[in-house]
């Protein structure tokens, strides 16, 4: 019993503790009141809800391809593999900051080059939330492809080599192999890693606070930016409130990865 | 001899239309960051996809601090240093215990701490930074580093107690017996049967924890506010803050941080992607 003491004191002090502090300073139906009204709550939400579903669904469906083609053991193929990795082993504060001077509509070099090429000025990437909540998004999706590719890579490397061999010899194609034998194990993998992918997503800071800081006219927060940037105009409240009304989104995520990991 | 027939060929040439775009995709926003710490300042705007005249006075520049956002640099980088390594070292103190009770003494109540670590696994960690930060707050701990370093021993420490319950539910219980029927203690089950037989895991998971506190940007900025006892994560984002910020000198900055985390990673490449996809596949 004595080696779980640590931890389970890790836990009281750090996770129910604030937790519990957290509910009860977001207790007042007032600080709800006031988040509603605030104009950038909806406009949150609404790019909160495109950002998870849109990042997410892209990410793992070209996760699922590209783990097919990183099967492959062609020596250059490996070479890209190990190479593929680095978005995912590099901290994402300096790339994402790269990301952000290639975007700079005076200096970065995607406008040098777009001028050096037509003579006209590119535009201004980031001042447009549609523009820049896009690009937020490819960052992300930059920076976890790779950690998802591994993933279900690995997953695909577990389905027995000799069905794909039977099935070569009755002749089925490429995409039959793919219906029939590498699908039906993948499924339950994919689900779990698109739903662990979603909670993650939902509380990804760094891709838009360090490409857009959610801007402009803070029209590409999302909720994981927004409660922090209530916590810097000290609104400590509405900044738990808006951590609140994140939990419906949350918790039946939360209960669905619970049961698949203890199992 | 491989016969180079037609079919081959086409196959190379579909792989690599595949594999150049993924390539591309993947590099470039880092061969920028390159690209502006080998180039000379006036230069590093100039749209070129290599510099006229590259060179190392960027890296100079960083390592003797010769610039205000840079007055504390060594001093930065030795406090990501001592963060990441406290996190990674208590980790895998508190975790490898944890995993150790729950799978190998089977302790009552195990089941409920192995669930109650997933639960934190499950919480988006920027969800939990302004509860924490006022929790923080109320324990006096704020600009402490002692806060960051708990921080992320809490966010740390339940995948890798789950990482590391998987894998120990694995080693055969014969070796436990064996050890009981000498007369071991748990304590010298743990030290002498356990932990030598757990070495690749432990390799994995303490790499994990110390590269996502060496990696923590949203905990350190909020925990962490007096310039000497920054993380260079939070210095690197601070840069942002004036509109003429050097980029050739953030970006060669950016570039040294990035380093130790991705040789870390390179050399531990085996252990981190089996340890860490181990369980995911089960599921």
């Amino acid at each position: 019993m004595v080696f779980v003491v640590p931890y389970l004191l890790i836990f009281l002090v750090f996770v129910i503790y604030p937790v519990g502090y957290g509910l009860w300073l977001a207790r007042h139906p007032d600080s709800y009141v006031r988040l509603f009204a605030d104009p950038i709550f909806p406009r949150t939400m609404i790019n909160t809800v495109i950002f998870v579903v849109v990042s997410v669904n892209l990410k793992m469906i070209v996760a699922l391809l590209l783990s097919g083609y990183f099967l492959n053991t062609r020596w250059w193929v490996k070479i890209l593999a190990a190479v593929f990795i680095l978005p995912w082993a590099v901290p994402s504060i300096p790339t994402i900051l790269s990301m952000r001077f290639m975007l700079n509509p005076e200096w970065g070099i995607i406008n040098t080059l777009i001028f050096r090429v037509t003579g006209m000025d590119g535009p201004n990437w980031l001042n447009d939330p549609t523009l820049a909540l896009s690009f937020s998004m490819l960052a992300h999706i930059w920076k976890s492809l790779p950690f998802w590719t591994l993933i279900l890579l690995a997953g695909r490397m577990a389905i027995p080599a000799e069905q794909y061999e039977a099935a070569s010899v009755d002749g089925a194609t490429t995409w039959q192999k793919f219906k029939f034998i590498t699908w039906p194990s993948m499924r339950s993998l994919y689900l779990t890693s698109t739903i662990l992918s979603m909670i993650w997503t939902l509380g990804d800071f760094n891709s838009v606070y360090l490409l857009t800081g959610g801007g402009p006219a803070d029209l590409t927060h999302v909720l994981a930016t927004l409660g922090i940037r209530y916590l810097r105009l000290d609104q400590v409240d509405l900044s738990l409130a808006s951590v609140v009304v994140a939990l419906p989104l949350v918790l039946p995520l939360l209960y669905f990865m619970m049961k698949r990991l203890s199992k | 001899m491989k016969r180079i027939t037609l079919k081959s060929v086409t196959t190379e040439a579909k792989l690599l239309l595949i594999g150049i775009p993924v390539l591309l995709w993947t590099i470039i926003p880092i061969y920028h960051m390159v690209l502006f710490a080998i180039s000379p300042r006036d230069q590093a705007t100039s749209g070129r996809l290599w510099p006229k005249n590259p060179t190392l006075d960027n890296f100079a520049f960083v390592f003797r601090q010769k610039h205000f956002y840079l007055e504390h640099f060594w001093t930065q980088l030795g406090n990501s240093l001592v963060i990441a390594l406290s996190v990674g070292i208590l980790t895998l103190a508190i975790s490898t215990m944890a995993a150790f009770a729950i799978s190998r003494l089977k302790v009552r109540g195990g089941r409920t701490v192995m669930n109650l670590a997933l639960f934190t696994y499950c919480i988006p960690a920027a969800f939990l930074a302004v509860p924490m930060y006022k929790t923080m707050g109320n324990y006096g701990l704020l600009n402490s580093q002692w806060a960051l370093i708990l921080a992320m021993v809490t966010i740390a420490s339940p995948y890798c107690i789950w990482v590391l319950k998987q894998a120990s539910d694995k080693l055969p219980y014969e070796l436990d017996e064996a050890a009981r029927m000498d007369g071991a203690t748990a304590l010298q089950l743990f030290r002498l049967v356990y932990l030598p037989l757990m070495v690749p895991s432990l390799v994995a998971v303490g790499t994990y924890a110390l590269l996502l506190a060496w990696n923590e940007y949203l905990y350190a900025f909020l925990l962490l506010s007096n310039d000497a006892s920054l993380t260079l994560a939070v210095a690197l984002g601070n840069f942002l803050s004036a509109d003429d910020s050097p980029w050739e000198l953030l970006m060669t900055t950016g570039l040294i941080y990035a380093m130790p985390p991705a040789a870390i990673y390179y050399t531990f490449k085996r252990y981190m992607v089996s340890g860490l996809t181990a369980g995911a596949v089960k599921s």
